[in-house]
């Protein structure tokens, strides 16, 4: 499962990455988290609102940061 | 019925004489700090339930194809609901650019959109009075439509950074959520902001408070007061570099207003910390050229100026 965050390294999307791996973790399921600060790569998803969490492939989540439980609901 | 509970609190339990300095600053600060939560409470939720029916997407749709004023007057409207995180000022502005909305109508968004957000009108409402929250409402759309227009009139465009026009953005599916999802997500939303101003709040009124019992009346009016024609100057100078949240300031001015300070100072100075920041403009820095972030700047410093002189004529 490949992970993305979306964002240009303020404290929110820090925080949703942070989260995101701890539900990885939790969940135990090989998942890849991976940090994407590039503001060309971001638009190329759609995302106007950072943070953003994108699972493999697919925008799951814009403009918020979801707490560990809520990211374990989507994986 | 806060006011009775705060009263009670103060005067009847804890024991302090109402009237002396100690007393009337506890009691501010416990009335103040109750009044203040419950209303951040209900207005955060409600308005993030509105907002979840405006995504950027929708907005986007929205403000397209409008004609010139229109389009400024919708986009500073907008602003209203929309949040500003500092982080979303570039792809926000990123995503409206690309998809041809006009460089004018893009800013007057910016400029409301900081400015004029549910935090700042809740302190304002209840720490003014919701005619002062409604005048500064007015007043940030007000500068958000000119300074849009006037940027727009400028022509420009050349001084966005080039990248920006050859971006090619991806669609997104816009996902409509269910009834269920838009309170959980707001709920969670107000959560969020909560923790993040909470201690902000306590602080500013806190400090309000201390201002409040402990400074002499008119202390502030000496310096500040209708005999300074700089004080407005001065204060949305302050105010530019200055990067607070509303929670934060707003108790603070109030606190400063009972002091002598004049409304209309007291409104250039809170509009001046918000709508502009300085990581704000060391983010746009990534999507605008030099030119067109100080023109920005200046447009707006100087019509917050204008807004200061104007209500300390008229209130």
């Amino acid at each position: 499962m490949k992970i993305q965050i979306l964002g240009s390294g303020c404290q929110n999307c820090m925080k949703l990455a942070k989260n995101a791996e701890e539900a990885a973790k939790a969940k135990g399921t090989e998942c890849e988290v991976i940090k994407i600060t590039d503001i060309k790569e971001i638009m190329s998803y759609g995302v106007m609102q950072t943070p953003a969490i994108v699972i493999d492939g697919k925008v799951k989540s814009v403009g918020r940061v979801l707490s560990v439980e809520e990211i374990k609901k989507i994986l | 019925m806060l006011e009775y509970l705060a009263d009670g609190l103060v005067y009847k339990l804890i024991g302090i004489q109402p009237g002396t300095r100690l007393g009337d600053t506890v009691h501010f600060f416990l009335y103040d700090t109750a009044k203040i939560f419950l209303l951040l409470i209900a207005i955060i939720f409600v308005v993030a339930v509105i907002r979840s029916f405006f995504p950027p997407e929708r907005a986007r749709k929205l403000l397209g194809h409008r004609r010139e004023y229109a389009g400024n007057f919708l986009a500073a409207m907008l602003g209203i609901v929309t949040p500003f995180c500092s982080c979303s000022a570039v792809p926000m502005f990123i995503g409206f650019i690309e998809s041809g909305l006009p460089l004018g109508v893009t800013f007057s968004f910016l400029i409301s959109s900081p400015a004029v957000n549910e935090v700042a009108l809740v302190m304002l409402w209840g720490l003014f009075g919701w005619k002062i929250a409604l005048l500064y409402t007015a007043t940030g759309i007000a500068v958000a439509f000119f300074g849009g227009i006037i940027i727009g009139k400028l022509k420009l465009e050349n001084q966005v950074e080039d990248y920006v026009y050859q971006i090619k953005m991806g669609e997104c599916e816009i996902v409509v959520p269910t009834w269920k999802e838009r309170i959980e997500n707001a709920w969670g939303y107000t959560k969020d902001i909560l923790k993040k101003v909470w201690i902000f709040v306590i602080v500013g009124i806190g400090f309000g408070a201390l201002v409040h019992g402990y400074v002499p009346i008119d202390f502030v009016l000496k310096y500040a007061g209708p005999g300074n024609p700089f004080a407005v100057i001065v204060a949305v100078l302050l105010g530019v570099p200055l990067y607070s949240n509303a929670a934060g300031t707003i108790p603070i001015v109030q606190a400063l207003v009972g002091k002598g300070l004049p409304m209309g100072t007291a409104l250039a100075f809170m509009m001046s910390i918000v709508a502009i920041s300085a990581p704000e403009i060391i983010i746009l820095r990534n999507v605008i050229k030099p030119k067109l972030l100080a023109v920005f700047v200046g447009i707006v410093a100087v019509a917050i100026i204008i807004v200061g002189y104007l209500f300390n004529a008229i209130l």
